[in-house]
Formats: C-alpha cells, sequence, structure tokens
C-alpha cells in the first residue's frame, strides 16, 4: 500500500500545490482584485479546439457578453491562448515585480479558467492568491496551537498533582467559554479598520488561542502512561534529569498524536477564518482567503446558481486529504523507523 | 355498558372534529353595518401557509415593536381608518365615516353599528377610548405613542355616544387621518381589569390561552407551538363581506411557520411548503423565476419600494468622546464637497445591476420612484464622472502623490473605513463596490463587516465608526413618519444625533420646513414644503444615496386575489380576501403550460 511511488506522488503534488499558491502572482492570470463589472458570476470559460475551419491545436476562446440573465458567447472572433503573457503586474515572494503570467488570452476576451464572483473577479486568480493566505493562516495556527498544546500537555501529564489540575481546569474553562460572545468582545476592543498584515496574525494568534486546550488534553494523556512505562522508570532510576526523560522518552511518544492532531486542525484552521470573517475578524474585502470566498456560498442562490464558485471548498477538501496522507505517511515512517 | 362506551367515542370524535374544523362564517345580519369589498370573489376554505424569518415576540399590538409580531398582530386586528395598500390612500375601517371641523383640530368618527369582536363581544365606542388610553399611557410605552403626540401634546379622545367618538388635536396636523392606520382597536371587556392593575404590558403574550385574545381582524389565534408555528383560525363575526354577500374571510386558517433565514423561507417555498413568500432578494427572486415556467408561481415584480440605502459619514460632535483619530477624519467628511466628490464618483448603475440584479433603481435624494405621491422629479440624477470628482476634491484643497494616493490639504493620506452588517449580503456588496470606485479617487476604503447589534452600538451610541451603510424607509409614503430622521433632534438623525440646536442653516431649514408641513393641511402645499426638503438633503448630502430594491414577491398558483402591494405588508394586507382555487384547477393549470 504505501509503497515509494505513492509517497513520491503525495509528496510531488503536495509540493506542487504549495508551489502554485507561492508563485501565485505568476500562474494566476488576473489580480485577484480587479472588479470586471461586466461579468458578474461569468461561467468558467469554455476552451475550444475546433472551429468552422477545423481543428486548432493551440486553443481558443470566445469573448462572452451577459444578456440578460445568461451569458452568451460571441463566436466571430476567435482569442488564442497564448503561454507566458504580459498583463497585469504582481509582486511575487514579497520581492519579485514581475508583469509575466504563464497563460492568458488577448482583451476583451477573458480566459477565466474556474469562472467570475459577483464582481467580475476572477475565481482561479483569487483562488491561488488566496491560497497563500489561508494556507499560511492554517500552518502557523496549527504549529502555535499544538506549541502551546505541547508544552502544556507535557507539563500538565508529567508533573502531575496540583500544577495538572489548574492546567487541565483552565482547559476545560475554554473548552467551554461562550465563543461568540468573547468574538465579539475582541472585536469590540480592536480599531475598526486592521491592516491586512495585522488581521493575520490576529487571525493566528485568535485561532491559536481558542484551539490549544483539546490537544494539550490529548498530548497529557500520552505523557501520563509514558511516565510510568518501565524504560522512562529505568531511565529515572539511572539518574536521568527531568528534561533528558521527557526529550528522550516522553514525547517522541506524542509525535503520533500531534502529528494526527496536525492533519486535522490545518484544514479545520483554514475554514474557521471563514466564521471569522464574520465577526469582521477575518481577512477583509477585496484581499482573497478561502474563506472569505467560501462565505459568499452562504447564500442559498449562489450555492445553487453557481457552482463554479465552490472551487474554494474543493480546494480545501484537496488540501485537506493531502495533509491527512502526508501525515499517514509520516506516522507510518516514524513507527517503521522507529524500532 | 357496551352501547355508552361507543356513545362517548362517538361524542368524543364529534367533539374532536369540531374543535380541528375552523368556525364557519356567520351569515351577515341586517343590523350590521358590514364593509363590502372589490376584488374577485373567492372560494370558502383551505389553509394558506406562510413562512416567517423568527417567532413574533408578543401579540399584543400596543406593545409590538419588531416586524415580525407586527406581521401576525396585523392579520388579528383592525383600525378605525386604514391605508389602502394598493390606492395608497385612506379607507374606512372601523370607522364608517369621519368629518375634521374647519380648524382641522377636531375629527369625528362615526363607527360601524353592530359588528362584534372575534369572541362574539359587540364593539362600540368605549373600546377606542379604552384603546387609545392605552396607547397614550406612559406607563405602557408604546412604540406609537410617538405617533400621537402632536407639537407635545397628546390628542384627547370623547364618546359622543356609543357609535361616535371625538378626537382633539392640539393643533392642526396634516394628513391627521392617516394616523389611524395600524392603531389596532382592543377589546376593552377582555383587556380592562390587566390595564387597572397595571399588567397591559405582560398581557396577550404567545402562552395566553387563545380564548382571552380577542380582536377585529379577519382571523383569530387557533394554537401556538413554540419554535414551530401559529395557526389562525377564521374570525366568523368579520366585518367585511365580498359581492355577492359573503362574509370574509375566505380562508380557514393562515399558519405562520418559523423557518428562519430568507434563505430557509425561499427553500421551504420552493418545496411548496409554504404558499406565500414576502420579502424576496433579487437573486433569490431570479432563483425562482428560471423555474417559474416549470410551477406557474405568480412572481410579481411591483417596481422601486420605499427602502432607501446610503452611506452616511460621522458628522457626531465627538468632543466628550476619546474618538481623535476619527475626529481628524471629520474635517473631511464635513466639507460639502468630499462628499459630492465621493457621491459623483459612485457607479450606482453598478449598485443596481451587480447587486440587485437590475432589480433596484439608483437614488439620489430620500424620496424614491416607488412614492409617487411625494417624490420631487427636480432633484437631478447626475451620471457618475470621476472627473467631476477630481475637479471637487482639487477645488477643496486635496491633492495626490505620485502613487496616486489622494492627500488631505495638510498631507494626511485619505483612508476610511466603512461599516456594514455582516449579515446583510447586499449592503456588504454595496460596500465592496463602492470600495473600488472611491480607489479610483484614489481614496483608501477599508471595508468592515460587523454583527448587526455590534453596528448599530457604534452608530446610535458608541460613535466609534467613520462611515457607515445603512438602510431606511419602507412604512409609509407620508413624510410624517420620516420626522424622526430629518429633524436635527430625531432618534434617527444618524449624521449627527443628539442635535440641541440645528448644527447648520440647512438643517435649520429642514427643521423649519418639515414643521410647516406637518401642520399644513393642503396637499399641495406640503407637497411644495416636502419637495424643498428633498432638494437641501440632495445638495448637502447628509446621506449619499446609493439605490432602493424593487419589492419582490411570490405565490402558489392556487392563491386566488393575491394583489402584493408596495406598503408594508406586501402580500398579506388582503389577507381577507385571499383564497386558495379549487386543487383540480390548480394542477390543471400547471399541466397547460
Amino acid at each position: 500500500m504505501r509503497t515509494k511511488t505513492t509517497v513520491l506522488v503525495l509528496l510531488l503534488s503536495f509540493a506542487g500545490l504549495h508551489l502554485a499558491v507561492l508563485f501565485a502572482g505568476f500562474i494566476a492570470p488576473y489580480d485577484p482584485t480587479a472588479q470586471n463589472r461586466e461579468l458578474p458570476y461569468a461561467p468558467p470559460t469554455r476552451l475550444n479546439f475546433v472551429d468552422a475551419s477545423g481543428f486548432h491545436l493551440r486553443p481558443f476562446v470566445y469573448a462572452s457578453t451577459l444578456v440578460l440573465d445568461s451569458y452568451r458567447e460571441d463566436s466571430t472572433h476567435e482569442y488564442p491562448v497564448h503561454l507566458f503573457v504580459r498583463g497585469d503586474a504582481y509582486t511575487m515572494v514579497g520581492i519579485l515585480k514581475s508583469d509575466l503570467h504563464l497563460f492568458g488570452v488577448d482583451k476583451p476576451a477573458r480566459i477565466l479558467v474556474f469562472g467570475a464572483d459577483g464582481y467580475g473577479r476572477d475565481e482561479l486568480s483569487r483562488l491561488l492568491y488566496g491560497g497563500q493566505i489561508s494556507l499560511a493562516a492554517g500552518l502557523l495556527a496549527t504549529l502555535l496551537a499544538l506549541a502551546t498544546a505541547t508544552i502544556i500537555g507535557t507539563v500538565s501529564g508529567y508533573y502531575g498533582t496540583w500544577v495538572d489540575e489548574a492546567l487541565m481546569g483552565s482547559a476545560d474553562l475554554f473548552l467551554s467559554l461562550p465563543w461568540f460572545y468573547f468574538l465579539l468582545g475582541v472585536r469590540a476592543f480592536l480599531p475598526l479598520h486592521v491592516s491586512p498584515a495585522g488581521t493575520f496574525f490576529l487571525l493566528i494568534s485568535v485561532i491559536g488561542l481558542i484551539g490549544w486546550a483539546r490537544p494539550a488534553r490529548l498530548v497529557r494523556g500520552v505523557v501520563l502512561s509514558a511516565r510510568t512505562r518501565n524504560y522512562v522508570l529505568a531511565g529515572r532510576g539511572f539518574g536521568g534529569s527531568d528534561f533528558y526523560l521527557l526529550r528522550r522518552h516522553i514525547l517522541p511518544e506524542t509525535f503520533g498524536v500531534l502529528l494526527t492532531q496536525a492533519a486535522l486542525l490545518v484544514p479545520q484552521y483554514v475554514a474557521a477564518e471563514a466564521t471569522l470573517s464574520f465577526f469582521g475578524l477575518g481577512i477583509s474585502e477585496p484581499v482573497p482567503s478561502w474563506g472569505n470566498m467560501l462565505s459568499t456560498l452562504q447564500q442559498y442562490n449562489v450555492l445553487v446558481s453557481y457552482g463554479w464558485l465552490l472551487a474554494p471548498a474543493c480546494a480545501l477538501v484537496v488540501t485537506s486529504v493531502m495533509y491527512w496522507l502526508l501525515a499517514d505517511a509520516i506516522h507510518y515512517w516514524l513507527q517503521s523507523h522507529s524500532i | 355498558m357496551k352501547s355508552i362506551a361507543r356513545l362517548a367515542l362517538i361524542v368524543c370524535l364529534l367533539a374532536a372534529v369540531c374543535l380541528a374544523a375552523a368556525p364557519a362564517p356567520e351569515p351577515p345580519n341586517p343590523n350590521e353595518e358590514l364593509q363590502r369589498v372589490d376584488g374577485e370573489v373567492g372560494r370558502y376554505g383551505g389553509r394558506l401557509v406562510v413562512g416567517q424569518r423568527s417567532e413574533p415576540k408578543t401579540l399584543n399590538p400596543v406593545t409590538a415593536t419588531d416586524a415580525v409580531s407586527r406581521e401576525v398582530i396585523g392579520r388579528l386586528s383592525a383600525d378605525l381608518i386604514s391605508i389602502n395598500r394598493a390606492s395608497q390612500q385612506t379607507e374606512p375601517g372601523l370607522a364608517q365615516s369621519w368629518k375634521m371641523s374647519t380648524d382641522g383640530r377636531t375629527f369625528t368618527l362615526k363607527l360601524r353599528k353592530g359588528i362584534r369582536f372575534s369572541d362574539g363581544h359587540p364593539f362600540d365606542a368605549d373600546d377606542v377610548v379604552f384603546s387609545f388610553n392605552a396607547y397614550l399611557d406612559e406607563a405602557v410605552n408604546s412604540p406609537q405613542r410617538d405617533l400621537l403626540i402632536i407639537g407635545g401634546k397628546p390628542l384627547a379622545v370623547t364618546k359622543l355616544d356609543q357609535y361616535t367618538v371625538q378626537f382633539t388635536l392640539p393643533r392642526p396636523y396634516a394628513a391627521a387621518e392617516r394616523i389611524f392606520d395600524g392603531l389596532a382597536m382592543m377589546p376593552k371587556h377582555i383587556l380592562e381589569k390587566q390595564y387597572r392593575e397595571g399588567r397591559f404590558v405582560q398581557a396577550w403574550s404567545l402562552n395566553t390561552p387563545p380564548a382571552e385574545i380577542a380582536g377585529l381582524g379577519p382571523f383569530r389565534v387557533k394554537k401556538y407551538v413554540a419554535g414551530q408555528q401559529i395557526v389562525l383560525e377564521r374570525n366568523p363575526y368579520y366585518w367585511k363581506i365580498d359581492h355577492d354577500n359573503h362574509r370574509l374571510p375566505y380562508l380557514d386558517e393562515l399558519v405562520f411557520l418559523f423557518v428562519g433565514s430568507e434563505d430557509a423561507q425561499v427553500m421551504r417555498f420552493e418545496a411548496g411548503e409554504t404558499d406565500i413568500i414576502n420579502r424576496l432578494s433579487a437573486e433569490n427572486y431570479s432563483l425562482l423565476s428560471r423555474e417559474q415556467s416549470r410551477r406557474g408561481s405568480q412572481l410579481v415584480d411591483l417596481g422601486p419600494s420605499l427602502e432607501y440605502n446610503f452611506l452616511v459619514f460621522n458628522l457626531n460632535d465627538l468632543s466628550s468622546k476619546k474618538l481623535d483619530a476619527v475626529a481628524r477624519k471629520q474635517a473631511w467628511f464635513r466639507d460639502l464637497k468630499f462628499r459630492e466628490a465621493v457621491s459623483a464618483a459612485i457607479d450606482r448603475d453598478s449598485i443596481v445591476r451587480l447587486v440587485y440584479g437590475t432589480r433596484g433603481t439608483a437614488l439620489w435624494g430620500n424620496v424614491g420612484p416607488g412614492n409617487k405621491l411625494w417624490v420631487n422629479q427636480a432633484i437631478p440624477h447626475p451620471q457618475r464622472s470621476l472627473d467631476t470628482a477630481r475637479q471637487l476634491l482639487k477645488s477643496a484643497g486635496f491633492s495626490w502623490s505620485t502613487a496616486g494616493h489622494l492627500l488631505d490639504p495638510s498631507g494626511n493620506p485619505v483612508e476610511f473605513s466603512i461599516v456594514t452588517s455582516s449579515s446583510n449580503t447586499q449592503r456588504m456588496k454595496m460596500a465592496t463596490l463602492l470600495q473600488d470606485d472611491l480607489a479610483h479617487l484614489g481614496m483608501q476604503v477599508h471595508v468592515v463587516p460587523l454583527d448587526f447589534r455590534a453596528m448599530l452600538d457604534r452608530v446610535f451610541q458608541s460613535f466609534d465608526y467613520e462611515a457607515a451603510i445603512m438602510g431606511l424607509g419602507g412604512g409609509d409614503p407620508d413624510p410624517n413618519p420620516e420626522m424622526n430622521v430629518w429633524f436635527s433632534s430625531g432618534s434617527t438623525h444618524l449624521w449627527h444625533l443628539g442635535e440641541t440646536q440645528p448644527a447648520t442653516d440647512w438643517e435649520r431649514e429642514i427643521d423649519q420646513l418639515m414643521q410647516e408641513q406637518m401642520v399644513t393641511l393642503k396637499y399641495q402645499k406640503r407637497k411644495r414644503l416636502f419637495d424643498r426638503v428633498q432638494q437641501l438633503i440632495a445638495e448637502n448630502l447628509p446621506f449619499i444615496f446609493l439605490a432602493t430594491p424593487n419589492v419582490l414577491t411570490g405565490a402558489k398558483p392556487q392563491v386566488g386575489n393575491f394583489h402584493p402591494a408596495v406598503l408594508d405588508h406586501y402580500t398579506l394586507w388582503n389577507a381577507d380576501q385571499l383564497y386558495l382555487r379549487a386543487e383540480a384547477r390548480g394542477v390543471e393549470r400547471a399541466g397547460t403550460r
């Protein structure tokens, strides 16, 4: 089952996804915030290979216009798809300035691979740019939550007694807090407008703050059972310090739990951002994120009428599955190498 | 023994059947002064189901403040003089006729004789006097009380005889007969005891037994199931008849289902679980119209509503608040040229197209084209012009940095945020469009979605906001209910709340005009005064008006007499005349399409 090839394929697609998101500026054909008010909810552009004169190796598209409630393609003029075209300017990885795009078509036609949203913005471009924020936020928030959880869980499980009671008591408290009112409160304390970078760190810290309690309980459970194992007792008998015992014998036991938790939490946290944007704590317009793109799907008519806007949901599912499979593979690898 | 048990069983079953069935309408009696109504003659029977966003909070007409409660109460009660939703003019209700004295201060109303409450008890002048005392009682604190206080003094009610009442107004009041619309008349014989004991505010909650609730509306309460529905049944003594002398209403039952959001209402309607849908958004309307050919539903676009959506800048006096950042930006907001530039840069056509899917109308003033009686046609509708906007800003001392950012006269970049309710997707969309429009002027605008209550708190209490997108209006087309918005000390004078003195000359002029129109009796003269108010508002832009949605409603094909109107309640205002066409005909109709 877990052959080298499957793991390799998994690793490659995982890297591919993250590279595509990282180099969004180059792969995305358009500026993700540019509105095109003539094309609200435009469906994905069809790629054509065949016209009256026969088959063409280079695909082409037609320009479409909104007539009443539906889009009509104007088949009098063909717009071939070109690779490496000049278009909207962008900055990549924070430093590289360019206007070169992987593919594109001549104006006035537009190539909308995943269609357009309600403002006529290109869904693919928003998906790629949105991935930057969402994946980074998801990963960093997971790291923060798990780091906190590991420290608290380990201390709690290893030292026990009143430390354990106090820490796990506060974990219970966190799990039972009415988060709705807490978030309203946080929103009220903050200035009205928070810069995108500020929002980003705010998101990470809010999610991390809310998220540590559950994994901390899991880590504590593992540590609690590990510290009474014979090899730990033996290590202690040989005079090993607490730090040595934790590092050498106990913490490695928690890797499995942490990995599974990480794989579960990353997609969960990407979606959590959609909820937070409802409180005005998420990434705000016009900057895209998977969370705020998904929030338009809360409208029933959008959900049933414009299927292509489900793209961020699909991206989220694909990403989640990749993370789970990867966690699974690492877990397996760790097990087979630990003995 | 056996036969007795069987008899008991039969009696029980009969009783159950009688309880379940709606009461038959009482045959009209020559002693009753009934009102004959126009419209198609329908057929008796059936139940009509309507989806509601939430549960009503109370069934007490005097204390209800929320729209959902009023939606139900409106079907249970009746008023003395009502505004016909179709013609927008007043028509006799429980008062058969009325006369105004020449000085415009005394109103004499003749009540219909012989009519009865839904419990069979007769209605007369004592009930009217009792009801008005309740509305005017400070301890009851009715939301309608303000309407009955004219120039600081309440109107006085006196009973002249069993069927005549006289209202004395402290001073002449324009369109005084319109204030009677929506003021439900209540049964003194049921509520007097509770009123005397000071328990009136608690009277008629949802848990009150239906037998203790009586009104003069077409329906009465049958049963309430918490969290699910409230079932109304025919009032057998209702005071309206059709052309064939059948007592209305036609429907046996009217059911309000508590379904939740607008989307849930649409899904229930699509599934055929509800018969009428009241407030549709443009997106959901086009969703339903795509399936219209299959279902044959009656979808009605009534054109522009009376609601107006606008952008408002915070012009409040912030000297007592610690809001220096906002106060600094107020220097721009107070500059009329800045507001004019913003207005000129807004692409209202895009709003109508992208937010309302063309089922809406752009607005440049507080009265839209839906209000035919009062709209000032002379208000200009300038096209969007970024050049005009730039010139206005330049003349006000603004400039642009090399990167294209707009700088104020002291060189600070122009940057502000617009708050809007995160649950209102349409206003969220407007904000995102405005953000892009204003970016063309070099303004950096941030859209801040907030929980609805949190937003209201900022706008009405803490004043901690810079600009907001909100909506108002939608009730009566008459200017009087708008007093609280335009009068400088009004409770909804949003841009500058709590003014003790009008802050500007034009606000002072609006105050005078609004007060004058309120005591002017001639429509033509009032129209001239209100036209001037509209002109002042459009020139000074305390609100930057954006657009108004169309009133969009729908009903199943078998609902007869479905004549929605642009005044609230759009679809159920003639619930007494609604009927269900024979099922077979409904199927046939659907089949022929």
